[in-house]
């Protein structure tokens, strides 16, 4: 028996939060089929409907203890969104991770997470605390009374 | 004394995008100023994702977004002094300044961009009752103690207000490891974006119990309890509807206030609405030659947003030292039935501009309605709106046909406003 029924979600891949309404087709313990989807402003929205009413993905963010750095932790984030029931064993790795200053953005902090294809990547530059721990940003190029621009 | 073309107080994104504009526009004179350790403001705690996705096409963390604008200002070499503390700004543009880099400084400006973002709204400003033991923490400041200094304010904890921030932190409190009770909203509905209803509190099952507030806070030393009822269509807590939870902790998300006691100290005339200074088609403030952008203007929930507006405050700043920017008499712009406000707040009607888009929020939840813009009381323009939610900012752009022969007020309302029950009956 296949059942026809219309979905509404909120598409989460941007803060527009676009209303979504979606088609979808089901068989009887079998996935549901996204026959078409609407109310989205970009395609994005379609893919993320598709995807939601299927097989469920989210990106993680969390951070990781880093030695030396401005702050005692290091913002990280998944480098592909990674299946929704695996979000807790994720963050359990990244639990564990430890990272030394200086770092750059991207730099991979875990690879190859939980063995699901993606990456756990600084999500930002960390440079080492200077020992005067004057101000990090920009290293000489302002401040002062010299503060005219280059 | 020292003087300066351009000075932008505050290194947020706001802050930012406006000295790059300003500098692109051949702005050479610019000085940001950041009390902060470095710039990027209130983003550099916001480590979720989700930022930037109009502005690059692609979805980066709080982090990444002010990464890439730290970048861009150091590129372009537009001087910046962090740890400054702007201490007074003075109706003439002059201001004062404090860093352990400089000590105490006075500067004459001769354009200042205001770009000092928004503080959180404390418990005192809310009034709860009940004891006064540690473990209350506002949202902001749980999220830079757990996403800056690695620390957890508590184990199991409940949450009042459904602004952003505390559904950011339900999930994130969730995932290191804490257990969340649950949100408490006063209003029927939530404060919040529709997103962050979903990936933060369905996502893990945690319950909104909306048209609720905390009314008692238990415990000697440390939170033990709070108490939650059911509010009234008056907001008045109803008798019986008590509900406990055990928690340790009880995080605040009751609103965030634009940081305008600078503004004020300055002259700077404030909307009672928007707590932030009235502006300008060229977010021009009531002294000239002081623009304004970002939340210190209104409290934006899309960073996009603050980066468009940093941008326009950065063109005008540049145009005002170049070339000046028109002046003489303004219409006003009013918020009708239905609009808690609407931006800017006046245009000068001599020299019109191309286009205008105007800035609004509604002040309930509305669902198939129609938005009306009159012309010194005549409609001149209708449009239908599917869904408009206090939380999301709202924008409208007008074409100069449309403003042609504008004299004393543009008003934006919604056409048969009813302040309840839109959302329940679409
Ligand atoms: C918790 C939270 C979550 C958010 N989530 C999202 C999201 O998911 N997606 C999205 O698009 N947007 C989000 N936003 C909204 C958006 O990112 C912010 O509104 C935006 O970054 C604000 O930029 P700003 O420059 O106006 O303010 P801020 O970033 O706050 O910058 C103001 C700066 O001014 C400095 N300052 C203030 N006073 C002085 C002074 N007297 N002297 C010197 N410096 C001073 C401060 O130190 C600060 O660095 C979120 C906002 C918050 C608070
Ligand atoms: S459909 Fe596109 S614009 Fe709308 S929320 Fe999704 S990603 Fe954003």
């Amino acid at each position: 028996m296949k059942e026809k029924r219309t979905e509404e979600l909120i598409c989460i891949v941007c803060p527009m939060g676009c209303r979504l309404r979606a088609e979808v087709e089901q068989a009887d313990g079998e996935t549901p089929q996204v026959l078409s989807v609407s109310g989205n402003s970009c395609p994005r929205g379609a893919r993320y409907a598709k995807e939601e009413l299927t097989a469920p993905t989210r990106t993680v963010t969390g951070t990781v203890s880093i030695e030396g750095g401005l702050y005692r932790r290091l913002p990280v984030i998944t480098s592909a969104p990674i299946p929704k029931d695996k979000i807790f064993d994720v963050m359990e790795e990244i639990h564990r991770a430890h990272a030394c200053a200086p770092v750059q953005i991207h730099d991979i902090i875990i690879p190859n997470v939980c063995g699901l294809g993606a990456d756990v990547l600084a999500a930002r530059t960390m440079e080492q605390r200077s020992s005067d721990d004057e101000s990090v940003f920009p290293a000489g190029s302002a401040g002062g009374f010299d503060h005219q621009g280059v | 004394m020292r003087t300066c073309d351009l000075v932008v107080i505050g290194g947020g994104s706001a802050g930012m995008a406006a000295a790059i504009a300003a500098r692109e526009k051949g702005v050479k004179d610019i000085l940001i100023l950041e009390r902060g350790e470095e710039t990027g403001g209130i983003l550099l705690q916001c480590i979720h994702n989700g930022f930037g996705l109009h502005t690059f096409g692609e979805e980066l963390s709080g982090p990444s977004y002010a990464e890439r604008f730290s970048d861009q200002v150091r590129s372009l070499g537009i001087a910046v002094e962090t740890n400054a503390l702007v201490l007074h700004l003075d109706t003439d543009r002059t201001l004062s300044y404090v860093s352990p880099r400089s000590g105490f400084v006075t500067l004459q400006a001769r354009c200042v961009i205001l770009a000092m973002g928004c503080r959180e709204r404390p418990r005192g400003a809310i009034g709860i009752p009940g004891a006064r033991p540690a473990g209350v923490w506002t949202a902001g400041a749980a999220q830079r103690y757990v996403n800056l200094d690695g620390f957890l304010p508590g184990r199991r904890v409940f949450i009042l207000g459904s602004g952003d921030i505390g559904l950011i932190m339900a999930r994130r409190m969730t995932l290191e490891g804490a257990k969340v009770l649950g949100v408490a909203e006063l209003m029927p509905y939530s404060n919040g974006l529709s997103r962050n209803l979903k990936q933060c509190l369905e996502d893990f099952q945690i319950p909104l119990y909306l048209s609720h507030t905390v009314t008692d806070i238990q415990g000697r030393e440390r939170v033990s309890a709070v108490t939650i009822s059911q509010v009234d269509e008056n907001r008045r807590p109803i008798p019986g509807s008590e509900k406990t939870f055990a928690v340790d902790t009880l995080l605040l998300s009751v609103g965030l206030l634009p940081e305008n006691t600078l503004s004020e100290e300055a002259g700077i005339e404030l909307h009672p609405r928007t707590r932030g200074p009235v502006v300008d088609e060229f977010l021009q403030a009531t002294i000239p030659g002081v623009f304004a952008c970002g939340n210190v203007l209104h409290v934006h929930d899309l960073v996009d947003f603050v980066t468009a507006e940093g941008k326009e405050a950065g063109e005008a700043a540049a145009r005002f030292l170049d070339a000046g920017l028109p002046a003489g008499p303004h219409a006003s712009v009013e918020a009708g039935e239905g609009i808690s406000y609407c931006l800017p707040q006046r245009i000068h009607t001599q020299a019109l501009p191309d286009s205008l888009t105007l800035s609004f929020r509604v002040l309930s939840p509305q669902r198939n309605v129609t938005l009306a813009v009159e012309k010194d009381g005549k409609c001149i323009k209708t449009l239908r709106r599917r869904v408009m939610l206090p939380a999301e900012m709202e924008r409208l752009t007008l074409q100069r046909e449309d403003l042609t022969g504008l004299q004393e007020s543009l008003r934006l309302r919604i056409m048969d406003f009813s302040q309840n029950g839109r959302l329940e009956e679409g």
